[in-house]
């Protein structure tokens, strides 16, 4: 068997002195994992690394074997990030993520098209990537199963003044009908409410850790259970990183 | 083919580095025909080593000392500490001898792969050496990948609130390197780090 396509680097494990076992997003295949020769020569080195974009040609005698990849640089993401500590955090944690929670061999393709904008967006240092990064978790959670509503009111059907969101079935709600329960909701941020487009609202720090709090519950309530982990510490990081040392402690356990 | 005992010793051989079950085949055959100038000496070093050799307390270096050589050298300056992943980074460094202070061998990385945490490396004795006021500059040469640079970040963020001045490696052109040759990623760092000439 022998496949090419597109990929992104997810992690490598050293097997042997050279080789690795290489975890790929890829764009038709999903994540796929397969040994690379050399990944620890001059040729490779640089190119194994989370982030990378690669040009991937994987071949195996059978489906279900492991494979071989062959592997060219098509981006180095994480070398444009290595001295920033911020941004790194964030390829570091988006990868982690995939790695922990995506089915092996099953294709995601809006998943990728995702990670790929979210990385090509931290590379370029574009300022708005955590909130970017947001939207990806929440992506992540719609591919596996457990997307959320945010277009309507769950109570009313109203489409706008959206705020909160109910952590029993994922959908969003007005401030008014959401009153009576206020205290059990978890909070909308402006930026991913229905109809509220654009760029981030003046108070960003908050509704940057609103969302943030947003996927984390619904990933640690619906996805890792189910994978038997909890969310990875590379998330933590970037969570410390995005809103002050100590925060990710309290994003992953609101509400 | 062989016997029991010269299999076994075939089989340790090839999980060495280096050694397939054909080399480690060979090698056991040369240990043999040299039974009293090679294999003895060796099996000797071997027991003397995995009985003496330790982790050095201070360091984290591998030696027979508790602290080890370089600890104990009055010679080396103890204010600049070099912060290295393994005992084989630190090996490298020495032999380039271009360090003449101290090193802390991390032990690994933080890894989100192998679900390696900052509880998991040798780090808060790090934080203790430093706390303890002797040190000036800690050199963080961690490898230039991901997970070693989110270990030198990690450890930027434990060691400014001391006081002490925190440097990394320079990371761009290896001596000897050729531009054509060299991956887009080394490049770009390499320009993005360009000094005045």
């Amino acid at each position: 068997m022998h496949w090419q396509d597109q990929g992104i680097i997810l992690g490598a494990r050293r097997h042997g002195e050279t080789a690795g076992i290489v975890s790929i997003l890829t764009r038709e295949h999903g994540r796929h994992h397969g040994l690379a020769r050399g990944i620890a020569g001059k040729r490779l080195r640089g190119v194994v690394e989370p982030g990378n974009r690669v040009a991937c040609a994987w071949s195996g005698r059978l489906a279900d074997h492991l494979g071989i990849w062959s592997l060219e640089l098509d981006r180095a993401h994480a070398a444009a990030v290595l001295d920033d500590p911020l941004r790194l955090a964030g390829v570091a944690a988006a990868t982690a993520m995939v790695e922990a929670c995506l089915p092996e061999r099953e294709a995601h393709p809006a998943l990728y098209e995702a990670l790929a904008i979210l990385l090509d967006a931290i590379a370029d240092g574009a300022a708005s990537w955590p909130f970017v990064y947001v939207r990806f978790e929440l992506g992540l959670l719609s591919e596996l199963g457990f997307g959320l509503d945010l277009s309507a009111c769950a109570v009313t059907g109203a489409t706008q003044g959206l705020t909160h969101v109910s952590p029993r079935s994922g959908r969003a709600v007005t401030e008014e009908a959401g009153l009576p329960y206020a205290a059990k909701l978890l909070r909308l941020p402006s930026f991913l409410a229905s109809g509220r487009g654009g760029p981030p609202a003046n108070d960003s720090q908050r509704d940057l850790a609103d969302g943030l709090v947003l996927s984390a519950f619904f990933l640690e309530q619906r996805v890792f259970p189910a994978a038997g982990q909890a969310l990875p510490p590379a998330r933590g990081r970037l969570v410390d990183r995005l809103l002050g040392a100590g925060a990710a402690v309290g994003v992953v356990t609101r509400p | 083919m062989a016997g029991q005992e010269i299999e076994r010793l075939i089989q340790l051989m090839a999980k060495l580095p280096g050694l397939g079950p054909r080399s480690a085949r060979r090698a056991v055959l040369q240990l043999i025909k040299k039974r009293d100038g090679l294999m003895r000496p060796l099996a000797e070093a071997m027991s003397a080593a995995a009985a003496a050799v330790r982790p050095c307390s201070t360091c984290g270096n591998l030696d027979a000392l508790d602290p080890c050589a370089i600890c104990a050298d009055p010679a080396r300056d103890p204010s600049v500490v070099v912060v290295v992943e393994e005992v084989g980074d630190l090996w490298a460094l020495e032999r380039a001898g271009a360090h003449r202070g101290r090193y802390h061998v991390l032990g690994g990385t933080l890894s989100a792969l192998d679900g390696i945490g900052p509880d998991d490396l040798n780090i808060e004795p790090l934080i203790g050496r430093v706390a303890a006021g002797t040190v000036r500059e800690v050199v963080l040469a961690t490898n230039a990948t991901v997970e070693g640079q989110t270990t030198a970040h990690y450890l930027m963020d434990r060691l400014q609130p001391l006081g002490v001045q925190v440097t990394g490696l320079a990371h761009g052109v290896p001596v000897g390197g050729e531009l054509d040759y060299l991956d887009d990623g080394t490049l770009s760092a390499a320009l993005k780090a360009r000094r005045p000439f």
